[in-house]
């Protein structure tokens, strides 16, 4: 005869840890989530995939550069437009604005805060040293930090304008001739972009792994995704600069 | 030849014969179920009252804090691994028996009994063999509920094989790592009642003697092995789980740490040792490789099933294997014993190995070993299918080897696997001293003087999992109110002052000899004279050996560093101090067994065909030591065996 | 082979340490790695020096007690563990670096052994099936189709020694979470406890101080066992799914 041993764990546990609370009371979901290190990748996974999904319609936008002045500058407008009547003037961009921040802030604050974590779980470090791991896994961390540090630029420079020397509201297409017609507009831009590649060639296959996506047998189609969307996203996004360098654009 | 009695020796005397008092009568298919009705049984509400400490956390150890945890008591339990996870158990490969017939091969309860009892060469009492072969139906059905992946047809049921000394196909089997299965499926039932409270484990602690209090065992004295702190615990039980007692060889399949010390304390304590020279010799290790060996690693019996034993028919033939044609090699076991083949007992393989290579006919390096073919295997079945049930055995050895068996044959010799001899118990795993029980390998119940193969996980967890935790009931529920002991006991206070005392004597000796020096030479010693063959000659000059060993082993001895310490030096010395009088004790035991049964081979006491010869009359009886003092004559008492269900025969496996 | 060691030294928990070096001579390719510290050691006691504290017992690479960084590698050049590791992959002359495992989670306890009592915690949290001793079914009554009985086993393979950790540049322990959550909640038995188990081992593992997981892939590379990387993606998928079904 056995009797009943088992201690309910859960009660035993700190308040505030994860998947803890008071006795009895289930935890949240969101609660869970934020408290433990799987569920803040995932929260990374997510917010990563919708700036992933925000980056490929953003890139298809820009494309639009191509061709000529009139229909890319009509394209900025439209952005503000989006959504009328439903919507009032520039409420749409509003919205997919406040989601993007979101989604940068989520996956920022999670990622500072696990590797904060990641960096504590192993204060001494090996005295004989090793290469490690793969380029792109190495440098999540700093691509993220010069990619965080490019969005602001980047907003800086062609949304309010603020560091773009030429600007003139209302006229996106030339704004980014302006940009591009300088070599330090160019050079941070195209660093941004490679790294930005690397981020999303590791960030896309692990996102896929944390959310549990990932198997053997998908693996392989997962690492050409990620390697797929990661190149055309760079070589699309860098056609820009080249464009404008090249003289296509103008 | 008939009429051989043991010699009278000076070197021992014979006390009152020893009565298993616990061991109920009757029809011996329900005595178990008598036993655990006439035992009394403690309230649920009091076990909580009652502690326990278990050391060890093997099968037998891990089951039984598990069990005795759920059931309500407070166990306190010890291993010197860092985690429980570690215990040697996990190194088992083979498999489990259990007498499921799930095979419908004619196998049944009566008939793993029938097998233990004669794999055991009539050495064991019959009572707990076949309770063993009772509860091994029942041990599969928990280990399945708990998680143990055992290999599995694709139907979904259970699969299994068959194993040395039987001819039926019992063995449960987890790949060639059933030990492991099953071990963590202990430590997880362990770590749930560790999680819960109900175990206080101390890992990395060594258990250093037993406390006595007014001829009851109270509580343990051990050691913090990473602070050096001497400590005691006390309990109204002491169980001990602490394994076997093959490591005094110094090169045996245990692990480096595995020890007698925790046995041999109790034996000091009063405890009797039952049958020390029944040593099991595991006909398929690794040859060692030279001199820097520290341990021999097994491949696991079951290659036997697919395997083929042979060495080259010429004496000193050199050749690669591949050269030696078909017609010049000797398949000697399936020559010699054309029914069992290549899957006779341990202890006959074993021989039979040691045989042909005294003949001069070993192979490899120094020519002590021989080939393990499985050329025809993989012919018959697959390269494929081979991998599947032996691949993991299969990368072991070319690790270890840089051989590879899919290509060239294995080569094997016998090496110390496992020990039959142990703790003398009763029928409810009590020793001689009472509250203290002894379980797994650390007893000497159910194997005789021979184990067969895939038995000593199912004894293990038999003893820890259904036995104990039934019969402790009884003598708990019998001494309910046991008066409280503290540090300020004359006993206990004792027991402490004698393990600190000797741990300081070994630190201040500063000799010239480390200790493994040491436990190597005790260990070459037993090889030679108390292993795979016995002689009164060899016997007796190991006898007069091991005390001179001893003392130069006091004059010598080099320990570094200090007492207060993680100090793994001290350790290993402190553990030799016991080997070296295990091991006397071993050689007079197998001295005073003047008869040829299991795996104790007396060279004196063999048939013309050079098989065991067993002496029924003068040695049915199991050999149970009482400790004086160190150096000193022991005494013997016999607790006769009787045989009402299966027949002593000489064993024949031909 | 002559060889150069430089092996970690560290008298206690609280000690600073340092590499020290040692120079030793005939040692045999046949010899496993521990066997070569054995014989260092045997010299060090003659010259009265302390030898190096190493955790080992089986030797047989399944206890899981042993296990150092060499060169950089958690248990050494080759798939295995450290007990397994033979000198003949080593040459003549070579410098070897003999290191603990590093993690914040695996305090050192002395030289290279390391306290790795957080895995036995983890274990604790929910790494079993509640089955007291006496109520198990009979075995056959619940079928498992063999395919997932495999993959139980694999991950059942795990030893515990954790060079998943002291390989992760993280020092995350989800590869050995992942290994036993995996065996236990692919199986019919361990249904019941499926929620629950991943979500407390998981809680645990973070409470013990482990990092996060970053799938650089350092731990299945290091893994003796081969305990494969895709584990912590099919943890992950119960982790949410866990989630999703116990919390509001």
């Amino acid at each position: 005869m056995a009797l009943a041993t088992r201690t309910d764990k859960r009660a035993d546990r700190k308040a505030g840890d994860p998947g803890g609370g008071r006795p009895g009371k289930r935890p949240s979901v969101l609660g869970t989530l934020w408290g433990s290190t799987v569920g803040k990748k995932a929260v990374m996974a997510v917010s990563g995939l919708v700036l992933l999904g925000y980056l490929v319609a953003h890139l298809l936008g820009n494309l639009k550069i191509f061709f000529g002045p009139g229909e890319f500058n009509e394209y900025g407008h439209w952005l503000r437009t989006m959504g009328e009547p439903v919507l009032h003037y520039e409420w749409a961009l509003w919205i997919v604005r406040v989601g993007l921040l979101a989604a940068v802030i989520l996956h920022g604050v999670c990622a500072y805060q696990l590797s904060r974590r990641d960096i504590a779980a192993r204060p001494t470090s090996y005295v004989h040293k090793r290469r490690r791991a793969s380029y792109a896994t190495r440098t999540m961390r700093w691509g993220g930090i010069i990619l965080a540090l490019f969005i602001v630029w980047h907003l800086l420079d062609l949304t309010t304008l603020t560091v773009n020397e030429n600007a003139q509201p209302g006229h996106p297409y030339e704004n980014v001739v302006a940009t591009f017609s300088t070599w330090y507009g160019n050079v941070i831009y195209i660093t941004a972009m490679l790294a930005l590649g690397m981020h999303i060639r590791h960030g896309f296959w692990s996102a896929a792994q944390t959310l549990g996506m990932g198997s053997a047998t998908r693996d392989r189609v997962l690492k050409i995704t990620a390697n797929g969307l990661a190149l055309v996203l760079t070589v699309g996004f860098i056609s820009l600069p080249v464009g404008v360098m090249t003289g296509l654009v103008s | 030849m008939d009429d051989i009695l043991p010699p009278t020796y000076t070197d021992y005397s014979t006390g009152e014969p020893l009565v298993d008092t616990k061991a109920p009568g009757g029809p011996v298919a329900e005595r178990w179920d008598t036993r655990r009705f006439e035992a009394k049984l403690v309230n649920p509400a009091n076990r909580r009252k009652h502690t326990v400490i278990v050391v060890g956390t093997g099968l037998a150890g891990g089951a039984a804090g598990a069990t005795l945890a759920e059931q309500g008591y407070h166990v306190v339990q010890f291993c010197y691994q860092d985690s429980p996870r570690r215990a040697h158990s996990i190194a088992a490969q083979g498999g489990i028996n259990a007498a499921k017939n799930y095979r419908n091969d004619g196998d049944s309860i009566h008939r793993l009994f029938y097998d233990t009892v004669k794999g055991g060469d009539f050495r064991a009492r019959e009572s707990n063999v076949h309770r063993l072969a009772q509860i091994s139906v029942e041990i599969i059905d928990q280990c399945v509920a708990q998680g143990v992946p055992f290999a599995r047809e694709y139907g979904g049921l259970l699969d299994t094989r068959s194993f040395g000394g039987v001819q039926v196909s019992r063995t449960f089997y987890a790949r060639g790592q059933t030990g492991q299965q099953l071990l963590l499926g202990a430590y997880q039932a362990l770590s749930r009642q560790i999680a819960a409270g109900t175990v206080e484990m101390h890992p990395r602690t060594e258990m250093l003697d037993l406390i006595v209090v007014d001829g009851r065992a109270r509580g343990i004295v051990a050691r913090d092995l990473i602070s050096g702190k001497v400590s005691t615990y006390f309990a109204d039980a002491v169980v001990l789980a602490s394994g076997g007692y093959g490591n005094v060889f110094y090169l045996s399949t245990n692990a480096k740490n595995s020890n007698a010390t925790a046995v041999w304390r109790a034996h000091r304590r009063g405890a009797h040792f039952a049958n020390p020279c029944f040593t099991q010799i595991h006909p398929t290790c690794i040859p060692r490789s030279g001199d820097h060996q520290s341990k021999l690693t097994l491949m696991s019996e079951s290659l036997r099933n697919d395997g083929r034993i042979w060495v080259p028919k010429a004496h000193g033939d050199t050749r690669p294997p591949a050269e030696i044609p078909e017609d010049e090699r000797d398949y000697y076991l399936e020559r010699i014993y054309p029914s069992f083949g290549n899957l006779v007992p341990r202890d006959i393989a074993s021989r039979a190995a040691k045989n042909v290579c005294d003949e001069g006919r070993g192979v490899g390096p120094g020519g002590q070993g021989v080939y393990l073919d499985f050329a025809d295997a993989i012919r018959r079945l697959g390269r494929k299918a081979v991998e599947e049930k032996y691949g993991n055995l299969f990368e072991m050895y070319e690790r270890i080897t840089a051989e590879d068996p899919y290509q060239v044959p294995m080569r094997i010799y016998p090496a110390i696997h496992y020990t039959m001899g142990g703790l003398w118990v009763d029928y409810d795993l009590q020793t001689t001293v009472p509250g203290l029980f002894a379980i797994g390998e650390a007893n000497f119940s159910d194997h005789g003087a021979n184990r067969l193969g895939a038995s000593a996980l199912m004894q293990g967890l038999a003893d820890g999992y259904f036995v104990l935790p039934s019969t402790i009931n009884d003598y708990l529920a019998r001494n309910p109110h046991q008066d409280t002991v503290d540090d300020s006991h004359p006993a206990v206070a004792e027991a402490v002052a004698e393990t600190e005392d000797r741990l300081r004597l070994l630190l201040a000796v500063d000799g010239d000899r480390t200790p493994d020096s040491f436990h190597r030479e005790i260990g070459e010693l037993l090889w030679e004279h108390c292993g795979m063959a016995r002689s009164e000659v060899g016997l007796r000059k190991a006898l007069d050996r091991i005390p001179q060993i001893r003392e130069e082993f006091w004059s010598r001895i080099k320990v570094p560093g200090t007492g207060e310490e993680f100090n793994q030096s001290l350790e290993k010395a402190n553990r030799i101090v016991d080997y070296l009088e295990l091991a006397e004790l071993m050689c007079l035991d197998a001295l005073h067994r003047a008869e040829s049964c299991g795996g104790h081979f007396r060279e004196e006491s063999q048939t013309e065909g050079g098989e065991a010869e067993r002496h029924d009359e003068a040695f049915s009886y199991a050999a149970a030591w009482e400790f004086t003092a160190t150096g000193t004559a022991p005494v013997l008492h016999k607790e006769d065996l009787v045989f009402e269900y299966v027949h002593p025969t000489q064993r024949s496996y031909a | 082979m002559r060889l150069t060691l430089r092996v970690w030294r560290q008298s206690a928990a609280d000690a600073t340490g340092a590499m020290v070096t040692y120079d030793i001579d005939g040692i045999s390719e046949d010899m496993s790695f521990l066997e070569m510290l054995d014989s260092l050691n045997e010299q060090l006691i003659l010259e009265g020096d302390d030898p190096v504290a190493f955790d080992h017992d089986c030797r047989e690479g399944i206890c899981g007690a042993c296990g150092v960084v060499i060169n950089g590698d958690a248990h050494g050049p080759e798939r295995t563990t450290t007990c397994q590791l033979h000198m003949r992959h080593f040459s003549d002359g070579d410098t070897i670096d003999v290191e603990p495992w590093r993690a914040g989670a695996f305090p050192v306890v002395k030289d290279l052994v390391v306290d790795r009592s957080a895995f036995d915690r983890i274990i604790g949290a929910g790494g079993y099936i509640s089955a007291p001793t006496g109520s198990a079914p009979e075995a056959h009554a619940t079928p498992v189709p063999k395919a997932d009985a495999d993959f139980a086993f694999e991950h059942a393979e795990c030893i515990g020694c954790g060079a998943c950790v002291a390989a992760c540049p993280n020092g995350s322990a989800m590869l050995f979470t992942s290994a036993k959550v995996n065996h236990l909640n692919v199986l019919p038995q361990g249904a019941p406890e499926r929620e629950t188990r991943v979500l407390d081992m998981v809680a645990t593992m973070d409470e013990e101080g482990f990092g996060g997981c970053t799938l650089t892939g350092e731990c299945a590379t290091a893994c003796p066992k081969g305990i494969p990387l895709p584990s912590i993606t099919a943890m992950n998928k119960e982790w949410l799914r866990a989630t999703r079904k116990v919390a509001r």
